[in-house]
């Protein structure tokens, strides 16, 4: 519970700390390559080794946080952006023709194997994080309407729904002030889980050289870059995936304590 | 037969039962009365061994001479459903919606005498069977949501006696049922322990159930039993203090005004004329066509400003449906509904809106759990909009309705039923409507709390001038604060007349049946 919330984060503050603070300062330049120090073990100048062309591996995390961080980021705000309206909406005019218009379109994109789109995607319009973004931040657009729906359909059977309609409020106004209040939690979880999602989804598409492009650093890339590597130099596999595994732990502990956290109901079970 | 010596029960370190001793005999009904959270329930769930976790036990709960309260979860499991049956509150929650009625009552055979599913069905048909649900009527095939809640709650009794317990507890068995059904529940109830020699621990709220159907009654509070013994002897003579205080609120009649002058009052507030709702249905078969529901029909009815009037009828009789027009939140199909003179519709003009206000039933439903109380009792100024002095207004209100003005920095959660009913009141009157609509507001209340809420509405018509429009299946309520009720049957409005004359000399068939079902005490009227 509160473990939970406070291990998840640190650590994805770690990770938006690292991201931060590689905007100002990284140990070496993550773009600098120096063949005669490639694949050094792990030390006490390159504190994680350095990779096969001799750049600092604790550097290119940092960087690469940045990518994914940013990349996740604005991948859930375009999912959230457009399909919290929607599924509000949908919940709104409930059983009407509204309603099945954005549900029917949500299947259709929900029929797509979203990662094989995705590569498609930034396939057609040239590989880089922005279109990772866009084509992750598509898919993201029928989960946040679906749950939001879901969520806010029961809500709209209560009473205190009748009583704000008694008090004259239509029915977009009650799904601001009333429906979106109370289907926050569950959208908050929902969006660490696509957060973390969209951080998986960018590293999958940077290993298949989809992402970001060199010179920008990027978890994926790094991993694609060592896996020939792992043999000889572990280290350098390592590193972008304890990286990757640690930032998503982070997410997801962090999502289920804010749950916790926000809803007054459990907060006074708890005290 | 189960006797509870010397039972206390705590929950960390409060104490949530002290020193509860009660004898359950074979052939009678035990009736456990109290208000909410005077550990009612805990009692029942300690007979059952469902204490939650973290509670310690002492004292003893003999079967038969054999105590109950050290054994483990697997061997008290065998106990319930075989020596004890249990039926909630809530029917709907209390059956599997994906499970036929006859399997969930074979269930209970094939688990404890591995039974085989044809025996444990036959078996499963006689019990349907006895307990008013006829196989040509009712085949084991159906699905709860196909039953009514009073036909649930029969299923519910065939599965907790399927297996002849020898004790069978119910937890406020008939609270979520309309008075009709209530009593015919009661004399399945009856029934069955007559003719089964089970002992009935009947746990509720509501005075006039244990008065009607136990032999015996047991008045909880604070987590010990204060008194105990024959029905009649404690309705007529109570001992306790606390008894007597029950008796007092369920008999409790609020000063009231007359009803106003016919001749002064001027322009009816309401009028409803010849208003119809009607709802399709899915086909019964493909090309079939549509049947339809008239939930409400051909209704017409008249209420003048700063009169009280009740709608009562057994459920599904309409009354909602038109509660729900009255408020404009459903259109009619034919007829209309005047609000003060100005048709009602759906997107009526706020100012004629401001003029009718509700409070519903459930106090825990009608707030929106994440706004303050002060934002929530103001809601309805999005009518009027919200004059520079609203918190003000707010603490008015609040105080009307006898809560202190801190209230309004709370949360809707920090608040008891009965505070969160008066804030219901409080929000109503905060635009000063002239018609509030009062969807069953008291019926989910303890009879003390109910009284000061009837007090409260008594009170607030006298110095307001507000009409009230009273919607109950509870005719004892009905009487206590109306001056003329309006009985409602199959659609239609079937009896209008002063309510005294209705309650006394009924003349609909559906108003004969409502007041023959009305629970009474003994030495009550």
């Amino acid at each position: 519970m509160k473990v939970g919330l406070i291990a998840g984060a640190v650590l994805a503050g770690a990770a938006l700390g690292a991201a931060l603070l590689s905007l100002a300062w990284t140990p070496f330049d993550p773009a600098a390559m120096s063949i005669p120090d490639k694949l050094r073990p792990p030390g006490s100048v390159h504190w994680l080794g350095t990779d096969q062309l001799g750049r600092d591996i604790l550097s290119m995390l940092m960087a690469g946080a940045r990518t994914s961080l940013s990349v996740a980021l604005l991948a859930v705000a375009i999912g959230a952006g457009a399909g919290v309206p929607l599924g509000l909406a949908a919940a709104a005019m409930r059983g009407r023709w509204v309603d099945d218009a954005i549900m029917r379109g949500n299947d259709l994109v929900f029929a797509f194997p979203s990662l094989v789109i995705a590569i498609l995607i930034t396939a057609a319009l040239g590989p880089s994080a922005a279109n990772a973004m866009i084509a992750i931040g598509i898919f993201n657009i029928p989960v946040f309407a679906r749950v939001t729906r879901a969520a806010a359909l029961p809500i709209w059977t209560l009473d205190y729904i009748r009583a704000a309609e008694v008090a004259g409020k239509g029915a977009a106004r009650i799904s601001v002030e009333h429906v979106l209040p109370n289907v926050a939690s569950l959208l908050i979880v929902q969006a660490t889980i696509q957060f973390s999602l969209g951080i998986l989804a960018e590293a999958g598409l940077s290993y298949v050289g989809l992402g970001a492009q060199p010179p920008t650093p990027s978890w994926g890339r790094m991993l694609a870059e060592a896996q020939t590597m792992a043999a000889i130099a572990p280290h350098a596999a390592i590193a972008p995936g304890v990286a990757i595994v640690l930032t998503v732990l982070g997410l997801n502990l962090l999502g289920d304590g804010l749950r916790d956290a926000l809803d007054p109901r459990l907060k006074a079970r708890l005290a | 037969m189960i006797e509870v010596r010397d039972l206390s029960v705590a929950l960390g370190a409060r104490a949530v039962l002290s020193d509860v001793s009660l004898t359950l005999s074979p052939g009678t009904i035990t009736g456990l009365v109290g208000e909410s959270g005077s550990g009612k329930s805990m009692t029942a769930l300690a007979i059952m061994g469902l204490l939650p976790d973290g509670a310690r036990a002492t004292g003893s709960v003999e079967l038969d001479g054999r105590n109950l309260l050290p054994l483990d979860d697997r061997r008290m499991s065998d106990v319930r459903g075989r020596r004890i049956g249990m039926i909630f509150q809530e029917p709907m929650t209390a059956l599997n919606p994906l499970m036929t009625i006859g399997d969930q009552v074979a269930e209970v055979l094939t688990r404890h005498h591995g039974m085989d599913r044809d025996a444990a069905r036959a078996v499963a048909r006689q019990r349907l069977d006895r307990v008013g649900m006829p196989g040509e009527r009712f085949p084991l095939t159906l699905y709860p949501h196909e039953l009514s809640g009073g036909q649930r709650q029969r299923v519910a009794i065939a599965m907790a006696t399927a297996d002849a317990p020898d004790v069978l507890i119910a937890d406020e068995p008939t609270t979520a049922l309309d008075v009709t059904t209530q009593a015919q529940i009661l004399d399945l109830l009856r029934g069955l322990v007559a003719d089964e020699g089970m002992a009935l621990l009947l746990i509720t709220h509501d005075l006039a159930v244990v008065g009607t159907a136990a032999d015996r009654v047991a008045v909880m509070q604070g987590g010990r039993i204060v008194e105990e013994g024959a029905t009649q002897d404690l309705f007529r003579a109570p001992a306790h203090a606390h008894t007597r205080a029950l008796l007092a609120a369920t008999r409790h009649q609020p000063a009231r005004a007359g009803p106003p002058d016919a001749a002064t009052a001027g322009r009816p507030i309401l009028q409803v004329e010849r208003a119809v709702r009607a709802y399709t249905l899915a086909r019964p078969a493909p090309l079939a066509p549509h049947p339809v529901l008239r939930a409400v029909d051909d209704v017409s009815f008249t209420m003048r400003p700063g009169e009280s009037v009740g709608l009562v009828g057994s459920s599904g009789c309409g009354k909602s449906t038109l509660t729900r027009a009255i408020l404009g939140l459903d259109p009619l199909q034919s007829g209309r509904i005047l609000l003060d003179g100005e048709p009602v519709t759906a997107r009526m003009p706020a100012a004629l809106r401001a003029r009718v206000q509700v409070v519903f039933q459930d106090p825990f439903g009608s707030f929106d759990p994440r706004w303050r109380v002060d934002r929530l009792v103001a809601e309805p100024f999005h009518l009027t909009g919200r004059p520079c002095g609203w918190r003000d207004r707010v603490a008015q209100a609040l105080a009307e309705v006898g809560l202190p003005p801190d209230a309004m920095r709370r949360h809707i959660h920090q608040f008891s039923g009965g505070q969160r009913q008066r804030i219901a009141i409080a929000r109503a009157l905060i635009i000063r409507p002239r018609l509030i609509v009062l969807d069953e507001a008291v019926s989910a209340l303890d009879v003390q709390v109910r009284a000061q809420v009837l007090d409260l509405l008594a009170r607030l018509r006298a110095s307001h001038g507000i009409a009230w429009l009273f919607i109950s299946h509870d005719l004892s309520v009905v009487r206590s604060i109306t001056d003329r009720v309006l009985v409602m049957d199959r659609g239609r409005v079937v009896e209008d007349g002063p309510t005294d004359r209705v309650l006394d000399a009924p003349q609909s068939a559906a108003a004969v049946r409502l007041a023959q079902a009305m629970p009474r005490m003994p030495g009550f009227p």
